[in-house]
């Protein structure tokens, strides 16, 4: 018999970055709300200590914060005439397993999308014309525009404690920050991180060759800090333990430094951990949802009412749990038919790995977000005509701390990778090695998408996502033009040695180097036809249910997503109180 | 597994286990935890004699073959002086060893190379089955265990395994064996001192790592200089 709990206001899926700064706001409100978790409680102060926190092998070689593969991992394949497989270790789909989910664990790169990024159909047609679009890809607008999302990201900026410099602020182009930005209605709450020998090396030679080099915004506290919610933030330390670390130092900006300890104080806020949801439910006249149903530490059943339900989990997951609970037409790549799985992407990425001489780069010293970036051939901001593509690549540097497990293998082309000689190539390439990331947009595309794999199971006897995807032709014009771009930059930041690297020269496979920017499956859009959600992330199907994260982006940008996804939080909150309460229903008529 | 199981299962691990702990399952009105109180797991803690997984023999071949992989010279001592076996026997007795991460329900298929490791074997029981074989193929060739090779035929060997040219018999991948040793082995070198490898933190010395040092404010603004950082460990941290 299942177990109940009393029903609840709102029930969060995931206790992220969404699900936390949307519970922020509705609890603020007065609303009831209970989030469900799967991973343990993760506490910043006694979780990530500098005696346990500086650790290569446990957290970045093993992995030891993020959701093991053993309880839930995904199936792959390239093309629809392949056998998916289960990915059964480590790869790129790097899924947050705790209070704070992947907030807790990321690099902490805070950027904002562009314009072009939320209205890539229509201003691709308005300059270029349709012919632009490479055959098979999927181009359309979110539903939202910058100019919507401007005063949520200066809120996320807010709370989160971003360290940077503005390039666009109230009309103004602002010298040393990034030009094509989009308009700024404020500076970030913090001035830029310092800079490093490599992100200086890397801004010279970008302006030799005329181009815009700014430091990237950065989820880690330039300076000590209190957020609009009254959360202190301490002064980043440089220590470089950022991606696949805690921070013990209050400086990373993460839902448990930032969001959590706030929230936690309100008498009308309940987290349940290891929970794990298995199903959203639906009401019978299929117009609504009720709840949702998990399963406790203990292995028992509970159900959750709500009125209403945020779905929160990781972009993956969220694909997963409406297909599981059977809310949204699957997407079909036979009839192109369907949405949910539909329309998603992952990223391009390429770059330029490099070899100094004689250089002290040491790059133990930095931060997750530590960069110097140009957005010169990012996005709409250089002309494609006759170029065969569209998008491009934000191409950076990054003093994100040093490796010894993993940069092992960093060694120029014919190094031999064991005995004497490798220890004299690798004792110089630590301090002379590196790279320039060229971190591209993606565009999804019509023989691609998600769904629930036929075979492989979780440990609870769930279907398994199973993803079908490779890069396209855009996404390989793109990544080689972005290439020849780093190359350039890095012969002119003086390297002895600049060998071009593009990982979209072969299939696409979770354990290549790339980004772990897996984007798309439920979008937002204007049409229920080719999107899962309306422009308030809120489900065409059931207008209860809310779907927050980079699940909702139709297509990736050359930036990192996190931004984006706590603007689009802050978004749906806002509609939710304002709307939504007042008027239950749906909140655009089609 | 239900997931349940799965997370008593690390549980009852012990000590080593690196994956979180489970705690409070409900929580509201403020957060659970106390000032000055340490909630992570403790790592395990180097312990005096005895191995933990491997045994003796296989022990000694897995340190003949740090021997190679990280030859002594002026740079650093060797992977086998460093503790490399050491840290594989202890790795091999926890969650790596036991494959208490990964994936491994369903059918096991060989898929492309995309797809990735598809392997039924923990990296214990690989280890296991590898070294044997290994140890069979050279018996087979020299009429000699692995470990009493001559350094030269040692490297003979290894090159050949790297390449994919060494018979390990049916039951063993060579170059994906190999590529197993080789990553414990450098994981041994160059991780902290506190897993039973990198003696004296002698690989982070030969680099210039500082290792487990959490504040570089002070040495912001000398770029691009040598910076001669005495590298701390998790050890010393502890004290």
């Amino acid at each position: 018999m299942k177990n109940v709990r009393p029903k609840a206001d709102v029930v969060i899926v995931g206790l992220g970055w969404c699900g936390s700064l949307i519970a922020e706001e509705l609890t603020r409100a007065g609303l009831n709300v209970v989030a469900v978790e799967r991973g343990p409680w993760f506490e910043t102060a006694t979780d990530f200590p500098p005696s346990i926190d500086t650790d290569e092998l446990r957290w970045d070689t093993r992995r030891s914060m993020l959701l093991p593969p053993a309880v839930e991992t995904t199936t792959f394949r390239n093309n629809i005439t392949q056998k998916a497989l289960p990915s059964r270790d480590w790869n790129l789909n790097e899924m947050g397993y705790n209070v704070g989910g992947s907030g807790t664990h990321w690099a902490g790169m805070a950027w904002r999308f562009t314009p072009f990024d939320l209205q890539p159909y229509t201003q691709t047609v308005a300059r270029y014309g349709k012919e632009q679009i490479v055959k098979g890809l999927i181009l359309q607008d979110w539903g939202v525009t910058y100019d919507e999302l401007e005063p949520f990201y200066d809120r996320f900026e807010k709370i989160a404690g971003v360290s940077g410099k503005a390039g666009k602020l109230n009309g103004q182009v602002v010298e040393d920050g990034n030009p094509f930005e989009g308009n700024r209605s404020s500076e970030y709450p913090l001035p830029p991180l310092e800079g490093m020998r490599l992100t200086d090396l890397f801004r010279d030679a970008a302006k030799s060759l005329g181009q815009h080099p700014f430091m990237v915004p950065a989820g880690q506290a330039s300076k000590a800090y209190v957020n609009p919610l009254g959360v202190r933030m301490g002064p980043c330390t440089y220590c470089g333990y950022c991606l696949y670390y805690g921070c013990g130092n209050f400086s990373k900006s993460s839902p448990n430094a930032c969001v959590i300890p706030a929230l936690m104080q309100r008498e009308n806020f309940t987290v349940l951990t290891e929970s794990a949801v298995t199903r959203i439910n639906k009401a019978e006249d299929g117009k609504t949802v009720t709840g949702v149903t998990y399963i406790d530490r203990n292995g028992q059943e509970w159900e959750q009412p709500a009125g209403i339900v945020v779905l929160s989990a990781f972009q993956m997951q969220n694909v997963r749990m409406l297909l599981l609970s059977k809310i949204g037409k699957p997407y079909d790549p036979v009839s192109k038919t369907g949405v949910v799985g539909r329309a998603y992407s992952f990223q391009t990425v390429s770059g330029a790995t490099l070899f100094f001489e004689d250089e002290y780069l040491n790059q133990f010293i930095g931060a997750g977000a530590l960069s110097q970036q140009v957005d010169d051939w990012n996005g709409d901001n250089f002309d494609h005509t006759g170029k065969g593509f569209i998008g491009g690549a934000g191409i950076l540097v990054v003093a994100r701390g040093a490796r010894p497990i993993g940069n092992a293998d960093a060694l120029p082309p014919n190094t031999p990778r064991w005995g004497k000689d490798w220890k004299k190539a690798y004792t110089h390439a630590f301090q002379n090695g590196t790279f320039i990331f060229g971190q591209g947009t993606s565009y999804s595309h019509e023989d691609y998408y998600l769904d629930l794999d036929p075979e492989y199971k979780d440990s609870n006897g769930n279907p398994l996502l199973r993803v079908t995807y490779d890069y396209n032709e855009n996404d390989r014009r793109s990544a080689k033009f972005v290439e020849d771009r780093s190359v350039e930059i890095g012969k002119a930041m003086g390297a002895k040695l600049v060998l071009g690297t593009n990982a979209t020269t072969t299939s696409y496979s979770p354990y290549s180097f790339a980004s772990d920017h897996t984007i798309g499956g439920a979008v937002m859009g204007e049409d229920p036809k080719t999107s899962v959600l309306n422009r308030y992330q809120q489900s065409w199907d059931a207008h209860n249910l809310f779907v927050l994260g980079a699940s909702s982006f139709p297509n990736n940008a050359g930036y990192n997503p996190t931004g984006t996804i706590g603007a689009l939080s802050l978004w749906t909150a806002k509609a939710i109180l304002e709307q939504y309460l007042k008027n239950p229903g749906p909140l655009v008529k089609v | 597994m239900k997931r349940r199981e799965f997370l008593s299962s690390i549980a009852v691990l012990g000590v080593s286990t690196t994956i979180p702990l489970a705690k409070a399952q409900e929580v509201k009105g403020g957060q659970p935890w106390e000032p000055g109180k340490v909630d992570t797991r403790p790592l395990a803690q180097p312990r005096q004699g005895g191995l933990q997984y491997l045994t003796q023999h296989e022990f000694d071949t897995v340190g003949a073959i740090a021997e190679r992989f990280i030859p002594a010279d002026e740079l650093s001592v060797s992977g086998k002086e460093a503790g490399c076996a050491t840290f594989v026997d202890r790795q091999l007795a926890g969650d790596f060893g036991k494959a208490s991460s990964t994936y491994r329900l369903g059918r096991f298929v060989k898929g492309t190379a995309e797809q990735g490791p598809q392997e039924a074997q923990t990296p214990a029981e690989r280890y296991r089955v590898g070294l044997a074989a290994l140890d069979a193929s050279t018996q087979k060739q020299f009429s000699k265990n692995f470990a009493e090779l001559s350094g030269d035929q040692q490297d003979q060997v290894l090159h050949a395994m790297e390449a994919g040219k060494f018979d390990l018999g049916p039951n063993v991948e060579t170059k994906v064996f190999f590529e197993l040793l080789l990553q414990n082995v450098r994981e041994g070198f160059l991780s902290d001192p506190i897993y039973g490898g990198n003696k004296d933190m002698a690989s982070w010395k030969m680099i210039g790592f500082p290792g487990a040092r959490y504040d570089f404010r002070d040495l912001i603004p000398k770029k691009g200089q040598k910076l001669n950082i005495i590298p701390t460990s998790l050890i010393d941290n502890s004290l």
